[in-house]
C-alpha cells in the first residue's frame, strides 16, 4: 500500500536506492528483458509452464467455445455456417435446458443453506472438543478426499438400492415399512434425499474446516471480554463468532454456489442408466453433455448453453461479492 | 562418490533450469506426441504393390468378455495387405471416438453402435461402403442393415447382432398358473397374478421401461418412430393406449424398482427378485448358469390383435474414417474381415460373448444357437427384429422422446400432450437433416 503522504516520487523501500540511480547506457536490450539479477528470465522459467498449459488447455478452449457457439457444428470444431445469436435463441427457446436452469436453483436452494449451517455447527462442536479433536477434525473431513463416482455408486447400489437388503430399506423394514424404490420414483422425489445426502456426506467436512480455520483466529480477548459481560452461549456466537467468521462465510457462500453451478458427476452418476438422463434432476451441465457430448456431438448449442451457463454464474457471483462486500476488510 | 560428482555438476538453480525446460519440452511433446497412429512410412502410396505394406489404425470399444482382444487382433494379423494395428478403447468409447474423427489422430477403421450417426454421414466424417457388400448384401440381417442405410448407400458393415426380449422362468409361471403373455394386457395381469411379497412378477429396468420399452411399445401397436418416408410415426391414438399401458404396468405394482443391478444384467431374474425381465442376449451364458433350463424366452408381445410382436435389434458396425490416409486399403480391410472371413465372423459372435452373427447364413452354423432357448431367441431377432431406433432418429429426437416416456410412466403425463412435444422436436430434427 502507498503511504498517503506523499506521491509515486515518495516511494521508499528496499529497491528505493536502486531505482534512483541512473540506468546504466551500457544494458543492452536482453539485459533489461531479463532484468535485474535475471529476475523476469527465472519469473517465465516458473511460471511459464504453467502459462502455456492455461492457455493451450484452458484459454483457447473458451475461446474456440465461444466462437463455436455462434455456427451451427454440429460433428465438427471447424464450422463454416454462421447463424449469429441463432444457438443462443434455440438453447432459451428449449424447455429442457429452461427446465434445467429451475432444478439447479432447486439444488442450489437446497444444498447452499444446508451446507451452511452444518459445515458451520460441526465446525463450532470440534473447535469447542477438547478430546481427540485431531479425531474428530479428520474423521469429518476424511469424506472430502473420495471421489464423487465412488460415492454415488455406494449411495446407488448399496444404500438407496431399491430393493430390500439395501441399506436404507433394511432400517425402514425393522419398523415395518415397505420398501421404497428411492430413484426411481418421482411422486413423491425421493432421489433428491439421495443427492443432497451424498454430496452433504461428501463437502460438509471441507467447509468445515474452513470455519475451523476462521474460528481459531479469532481473538480469545473477545470471549474473555464476553464472558466478563456475562455472555454465553447463543449470546457469544450471535455478538462474536459468527460476526468474526463474515469473511469465512463469504467466502464458503461463493464457493458453494460455484460448486452447486458445477453439479454433475453424482447427478450423473446416480441418475443416468444405459446412456439415458431422465427429465427430471437433470442439472444444466449434464443436459449439455448430453447436448455436446456423448453421440450428440452439437458443438453449436452446447457452447451457446455453456455460454449462458457462464454468464449467470459470473452475475450471481458478482451479486454475491457485491451484496456481502467481498474482498472488504472486516469492520 | 557419484552422487557427490553429480550433484556438483547441477547445483541447484541449474536443476530448477532443467526441470523447467524439461517441463516446456514435455507439454510440447504432450501436444504433437502420441497420437496412437504410426507415421505413415513407404510413401503411402495405394495399391500397396510396392514392399512395405501401409498401416491402418483399427478401433474397437472394450468389450467385457474375455478372449475378444485377443481375437481381434489374430484377425488383423492375418490380413495379408496391410499391417493392421488394433486399438482396444477403455472408458466412454462413442465420445472419445466422435471426437477423435474431428482430428487427424482418429482410426482409420473403427466400430460404432448401430453405425454411424446421421450427423457424420452427412459431415462427411465416414465414407459410402456400399460396394462391400456385393452379392452378399442380401445375406445380412435386413433391419440392421436398413439402420445403417441412408440414401440407398450403406454406410457401415454389421459385425455382430445384439438383442434384447422377454425371458422368463418357466417354474414360477407353472406355479402361479400363468401361460406365457400373448398380448400386452396378457402380460399385465401374468405380472399382477406373479407377484408375491418376496417377488416381483416383472423387471424392465429401474425407470419402469421408460429408457427400454419405448420402441417395443410402438411396435406392439405396430408403429414406428418414423414412417418409411420419414415422418414423425406415433401422431396416433394407438401409440396413445400403447404408452398409457406403461404406466398401467407402473401403477400395478407388480414391476421391479430399484434393483441393485439394472436391465443389462441377468442377477435380478436369478436372484428371484423378478418371474419375468427383459434384457439382452449377451445375459443368456449368465442366466443358463443361475437358472439351468428353467427359463424361456419370448418377443415383447402384440398390443392387440391389430399389432405385432417386436424385438430390439442392435449392431456394431465397421466404419471407414473419411480422414484415413489409406482410404481404399482400409475400405478394403472392412470387406475382407467382415464381408469374407465368415469363419472369423462366427467365431467373434459366438466364441467370447453371446451373440448373433450379422449374416444370417452364419446362424446355423453357430453351434451356441443351434437349440433351445439360444434358438429361440436367434429366430426372434431374424423374424421380428427391428432397429433399435432409425437412422433419422438423432440423439435430440432421443433424449425428447426419452423425456416424454419417463413423464408417461412416472409422471403419468397425458400421453398425448407429450407425443405432441416431441413432434415438435422431431418434426425440427428431420427438416435440419433432410435438408
Amino acid at each position: 500500500m502507498a503511504s498517503p503522504s506523499g506521491g509515486p516520487g515518495a516511494r521508499r523501500g528496499p529497491d528505493g536506492a536502486a531505482s534512483r540511480r541512473p540506468a546504466s547506457p551500457k544494458r543492452t536490450l536482453g539485459e533489461r528483458l531479463r532484468g535485474r539479477q535475471n529476475v523476469n528470465l527465472w519469473f517465465w522459467v516458473f511460471v511459464g509452464p504453467f502459462v502455456i498449459g492455461l492457455i493451450i488447455f484452458v484459454y483457447v478452449p473458451i475461446v474456440w467455445s465461444l466462437y463455436l457457439s455462434f455456427f451451427e457444428s454440429y460433428n465438427t470444431v471447424t464450422p463454416t455456417k454462421f447463424v449469429g445469436f441463432g444457438n443462443y435463441a434455440d438453447m432459451l427457446a428449449d424447455p429442457a435446458f429452461r427446465q434445467s436452469l429451475v432444478t439447479f436453483v432447486v439444488f442450489a436452494a437446497v444444498i447452499v443453506p444446508v451446507t451452511f449451517v452444518l459445515s458451520l455447527t460441526v465446525a463450532l462442536l470440534v473447535a469447542r472438543t477438547t478430546v481427540m479433536q485431531a479425531f474428530f477434525r479428520s474423521v469429518f473431513f476424511l469424506p472430502t478426499a473420495c471421489s464423487y463416482v465412488v460415492a454415488s455408486l455406494i449411495w446407488k447400489m448399496s444404500i438407496f438400492s431399491g430393493i430390500r437388503s439395501g441399506l436404507a430399506n433394511a432400517v425402514l423394514g425393522w419398523f415395518g415399512i415397505d420398501s421404497i424404490p428411492w430413484l426411481s420414483l418421482t411422486e413423491p422425489p425421493w432421489y433428491w434425499l439421495v443427492i443432497v445426502t451424498a454430496r452433504l456426506w461428501l463437502q460438509i467436512g471441507f467447509y468445515m474446516i474452513l470455519f475451523l480455520a476462521g474460528i481459531q483466529r479469532i481473538s480469545p480477548n473477545l470471549y474473555e471480554a464476553a464472558a466478563i459481560d456475562g455472555a454465553e452461549g447463543w449470546k457469544v456466537f450471535r455478538h462474536i463468532t459468527f460476526p468474526q467468521l463474515r469473511a469465512t462465510s463469504t467466502a464458503v457462500l461463493l464457493l458453494l454456489m460455484i460448486n452447486a453451478f458445477q453439479a454433475f458427476d453424482e447427478f450423473y452418476n446416480i441418475l443416468s442408466t444405459f446412456g439415458t438422463y431422465p427429465p427430471y434432476a437433470r442439472p444444466p451441465l449434464v443436459y449439455l453433455y448430453y447436448t455436446a457430448l456423448g453421440s450428440g456431438q452439437d458443438f453449436g448449442h452446447g457452447s451457446a448453453g455453456a455460454v449462458i451457463l457462464t454468464l449467470i454464474i459470473a452475475i450471481v457471483a458478482l451479486t454475491q461479492g457485491r451484496l456481502l462486500r467481498l474482498g472488504r476488510r472486516d469492520d | 562418490m557419484e552422487q557427490n560428482v553429480f550433484r556438483s555438476q547441477l547445483n541447484r538453480r541449474s536443476l530448477f533450469a532443467l526441470g523447467g525446460a524439461v517441463a516446456v519440452t514435455g507439454a510440447l511433446a504432450a501436444c504433437g506426441g502420441n497420437t496412437g497412429r504410426e507415421t505413415a512410412t513407404g510413401g503411402g502410396t495405394s495399391g500397396g504393390g510396392g514392399g512395405s505394406k501401409v498401416t491402418l489404425n483399427q478401433w474397437y470399444h472394450q468389450y467385457g468378455e474375455t478372449g475378444t482382444q485377443q481375437a481381434v487382433e489374430r484377425y488383423a494379423a492375418a490380413y495379408p495387405k496391410a499391417t493392421v494395428k488394433v486399438s482396444w478403447k477403455p472408458g466412454d468409447y462413442d465420445q472419445s471416438t466422435a471426437a477423435s474423427l474431428l482430428t487427424d489422430a482418429g482410426p482409420d477403421v473403427f466400430e460404432y453402435g448401430n453405425g454411424p450417426t446421421i450427423d457424420m454421414i452427412k459431415g462427411g466424417q465416414v465414407l459410402d461402403l456400399t460396394d462391400a457388400f456385393g452379392d452378399a448384401k442380401s445375406d445380412f440381417n435386413a433391419s440392421v442393415l436398413k439402420r445403417v442405410t441412408y440414401q440407398d448407400k450403406i454406410w457401415a458393415i454389421p459385425q455382430v447382432i445384439d438383442m434384447q426380449l422377454l425371458v422368463y422362468r418357466k417354474s414360477m409361471l407353472e406355479k402361479a398358473g400363468v401361460k406365457p403373455p400373448e398380448t400386452i394386457d396378457d402380460l399385465i395381469a401374468a405380472a399382477k397374478k406373479l407377484t408375491t411379497s418376496d417377488v416381483k412378477g416383472l423387471f424392465v429396468g429401474n425407470d419402469g421401461g421408460g429408457g427400454l420399452l419405448g420402441g417395443p411399445m410402438l411396435w406392439s401397436a405396430g408403429l414406428d418412430y418414423l414412417t418409411d418416408d420419414n415422418q414423425f410415426g406415433f401422431d396416433d391414438p394407438r401409440a396413445v393406449t400403447a404408452l398409457g399401458k406403461l404406466r398401467e404396468l407402473w401403477q400395478s405394482k407388480s414391476i421391479l424398482l430399484g434393483a441393485p443391478k439394472d436391465w443389462f444384467d441377468a442377477s435380478a431374474l436369478t436372484s428371484g427378485l423378478t418371474a419375468m425381465q427383459f434384457t439382452g442376449l449377451w445375459t443368456f451364458p449368465d442366466i443358463k448358469k443361475g437358472l439351468g433350463d428353467d427359463f424361456g424366452v419370448m418377443a415383447w408381445p402384440k398390443l392387440d390383435a391389430d399389432g405385432k410382436d417386436s424385438v430390439p435389434v442392435g449392431a456394431y458396425g465397421a466404419c471407414v474414417s473419411a480422414k484415413s490416409q489409406h482410404v481404399d486399403e482400409a475400405k478394403a480391410f472392412a470387406k475382407w474381415l467382415w464381408v469374407d472371413q465368415t469363419a472369423d465372423q462366427l467365431d467373434f459372435a459366438t466364441a467370447y460373448g453371446f451373440h448373433i452373427p450379422s449374416r444370417t447364413s452364419l446362424i446355423p452354423k453357430a453351434a451356441t444357437l443351434a437349440t433351445g432357448q439360444a434358438a429361440d431367441a436367434a429366430k426372434l431377432a431374424t423374424d421380428v427384429g427391428h432397429a433399435q431406433s432409425p437412422l433419422l432418429w438423432t440423439p435430440k429426437c432421443n433424449t425428447a422422446f426419452g423425456d416424454m416416456m419417463s413423464r408417461i410412466v412416472k409422471d403419468g403425463a397425458d400421453p398425448k400432450a407429450e407425443i405432441a412435444k416431441v413432434k415438435t422436436v422431431v418434426d425440427a430434427e428431420l427438416k435440419r437433416v433432410l435438408a
